[in-house]
């Protein structure tokens, strides 16, 4: 049985919408939790470079913590390596972001692509608007953070670049 | 019969995208959370640390601190309450809550609209439009009507008898309002206020109504379902400054029974004539000399000083609003509707009392209220709460609720003294000051009450300039313009 990230996405629509704040599934080859984001519960307890379904931030609510200031959830989240020297790429905008021009099209950006200050990372689309978001950074892409469909938020972080 | 609470939590509505900030996103996220229903808080940069963000189950940044960018934008509050899975959306008061477009935007987009529809939003705020309705469902109207050029305005005011007052149809918040004594005084200001009124709202349009010299302003609630409509009820609002309203009270003091029950009753003609659906309050200007009423504007929406209501009503008007847009009938019919005692609300607001209360922003390094029985506060503040430059400078509202209107005097007085607000200015003194002052006591007063008091007994403690008085008594005019 294999899984895709469109299993995922609709499991986590699933617990998003009913009233259990975990789900816990175990199959062939996957085993897989998620946790509704509470005043409580931190950040999904899953090591980012396994989670990069899991810790997608939407649509499991997750509160913005009093304690970060600037942070939206997936700011929250460490750096991939803690390394401070990574620049970000933030979403200028809420909205839907897409990663690749259209569906089924080449992504945009991958891991270990070399993006400048004007290339195209992605898509934000606002009530049908489709918005271009460039990198504003010149550097190789270490992390993509969000994945097609996402709800991001203003000032999210989408990906971070190791500077050129 | 079911309570407000179970009906309110049963139907579609699972998890709403609060639109707002401030103390009514914290009142509506209590309301949801008590509910079992989720809340999610729309935020912008500015609010990303508020009481609100905190309380609600989820936060989405939708923008950056300018209101333009972030509150006021339509297509990203659907796409985030499209994006969170909310089935609805709460718009509170101020920002979109009264745009007809954004009501609209949730109708073509499948999310539910908490409050009236858009076709009822935009009757009600088109100024003519809703006089019309007003005439058809036999509420009085203060003499007068739309003009289109100075001849005409000219004529209309001899008809009615100066002083006039020059209003704008789209208008609001006393902008393009202007007073006119003599016809000399109307010749000069008639293009004046309607080319403020074309940059305030994108439209010219003006009209010539009478002038009441001494008005009281008295709203009533009411709460519909689209067919059925009741009232819950009457408030005074009379204590206005600038046509922003500082002191509310429920019920409205001394008036006398026969205009209580023709303003209520005139109140649920004019609903019922909309078929309105949801909360709103139609408020009237009370003409204290000549014993009459007279329709101003409806607000379509629930308002600031709400809570007065829910505290001699024993109702949660947010539930109640909730009920409706789950798609329930009216569950109370008028005769269950049971009003006792009396509650006063102050607005604190975070400005300087010593500079013409200009709004005083900043960060709170202590706020603590008392909590006493029969006080209720609504607020966003605790110690290190930041009151952002963006945004309107109401930081918490206070209410005491008695067995009569005295006591509830009494005891809003006492927690006052009580509240301490460190870190940043506000108008409490001032609040002490005017429910202490006789006429404040006896009660009924008109709306140049607060300006009069400013101009006298107060003027050696809140600085007034005695240069500049205030043109006009803040009356009839659409003293909510901005919530």
């Amino acid at each position: 049985m294999s899984f895709s990230h469109e299993d995922v996405q609709r499991l986590l629509q699933l617990l998003d919408s009913s009233h259990f704040d975990e789900l816990h599934l175990e199959a062939e080859g996957i085993k897989l939790s998620l946790r509704r984001g509470g005043a409580t519960a931190g950040p999904a307890p899953v090591a980012p470079s396994s989670a990069r379904v899991a810790s997608a931030p939407a649509p499991i609510p997750q509160p913005v913590t009093s304690s970060a200031p600037a942070a939206s959830p997936v700011a929250a989240a460490p750096p991939a390596s803690g390394d401070t020297s990574l620049l970000e790429v933030r979403a200028p905008m809420l909205g839907t972001y897409y990663g690749a021009p259209k569906p089924g099209a080449a992504p945009f950006v991958t891991v270990g692509g070399h993006v400048n200050a004007d290339s195209a990372v992605g898509i934000i689309e606002v009530m049908k608007l489709m918005n271009s978001i460039s990198a504003g950074v010149d550097g190789v892409v270490v992390e993509v953070l969000v994945r097609d469909g996402d709800l991001v938020e203003f000032e999210q972080v989408l990906m971070r670049v190791r500077p050129a | 019969m079911k309570t407000a609470d179970q009906l309110a939590a049963d139907g579609p509505i699972r998890r709403v995208l609060v639109a707002n900030r401030g103390e009514i996103a914290v009142r509506i996220i209590r309301t949801l959370k008590r509910l079992g229903i989720e809340s999610v808080l729309a935020v912008s940069a500015a609010d990303r640390n508020s009481m609100g963000a905190r309380l609600a189950d989820r936060a989405v940044c939708i923008g950056p601190a300018r209101a333009t960018d972030s509150y006021l934008r339509i297509g990203t509050l659907i796409e985030a309450a499209r994006g969170v899975g909310a089935q609805a959306i709460h718009p509170g008061y101020g920002f979109l809550s009264e745009r007809e477009e954004f009501a609209a935007a949730c109708e073509e987009n499948g999310l539910i609209f908490i409050g009236p529809t858009s076709a009822q939003i935009e009757r009600v705020g088109n100024k003519l439009e809703a006089r019309r309705c007003a005439e058809q469902a036999e509420v009085p109207i203060a003499p007068g009507g739309q003009v289109d050029n100075l001849p005409a305005a000219l004529e209309m005011a001899e008809q009615i008898g100066y002083p006039v007052l020059i209003k704008a149809v789209g208008g609001g918040g006393g902008r393009g309002l202007k007073r006119a004594n003599t016809p000399a005084e109307l010749s000069a200001l008639f293009d004046l206020a309607s080319s403020e009124a074309l940059a305030a709202f994108g439209d010219g349009r003006v009209y010539v109504e009478c002038f009441v010299t001494q008005g009281r302003h008295v709203e009533v609630q009411i709460l519909g379902d689209g067919e059925s409509v009741i009232h819950l009820g009457d408030r005074d609002c009379s204590v206005q400054r600038r046509y922003q309203k500082l002191v509310e009270e429920a019920p409205a003091p001394n008036l006398t029974d026969s205009m209580r029950r023709d303003l209520h009753a005139a109140a649920v003609r004019f609903s019922k004539h909309i078929a309105y659906r949801s909360l709103g309050t139609i408020e009237f200007l009370v003409d204290v000399a000549r014993q009459r009423f007279y329709f101003l504007e409806m607000n379509a929406r629930i308002q600031v000083e709400h809570p007065v209501t829910e505290q001699i009503s024993g109702l949660d008007l947010v539930a109640e609003q909730m009920v409706v847009a789950q798609g329930h009938p009216l569950r109370l019919k008028q005769t269950d509707v049971r009003l006792t005692g009396h509650a006063i609300e102050c607005r604190i607001n975070a400005e300087d009392p010593t500079h013409d209360f200009r709004p005083a922003p900043g960060r709170l390094t202590a706020a603590h209220f008392p909590a006493w029985p029969d006080l209720r506060v609504d607020t966003h503040m605790e110690d290190g709460a930041m009151i952002p430059p963006y945004y309107d400078s109401m930081i918490a509202k206070v209410i005491a609720t008695g067995s009569d209107r005295e006591h509830a005097r009494r005891l809003l007085e006492s927690a006052l003294a009580d509240v301490r607000i460190e870190g940043v200015l506000t108008n409490i003194a001032l609040h002490r000051a005017v429910l202490a002052t006789p006429e404040f006591i006896q009660g009924g007063f008109d709306t140049g009450f607060l300006g009069r008091f400013l101009a006298g007994s107060g003027a050696a403690v809140f600085g007034q300039p005695a240069t500049q008085p205030e043109t006009l008594p803040a009356t009839q005019t659409a003293s909510e313009g901005q919530r």
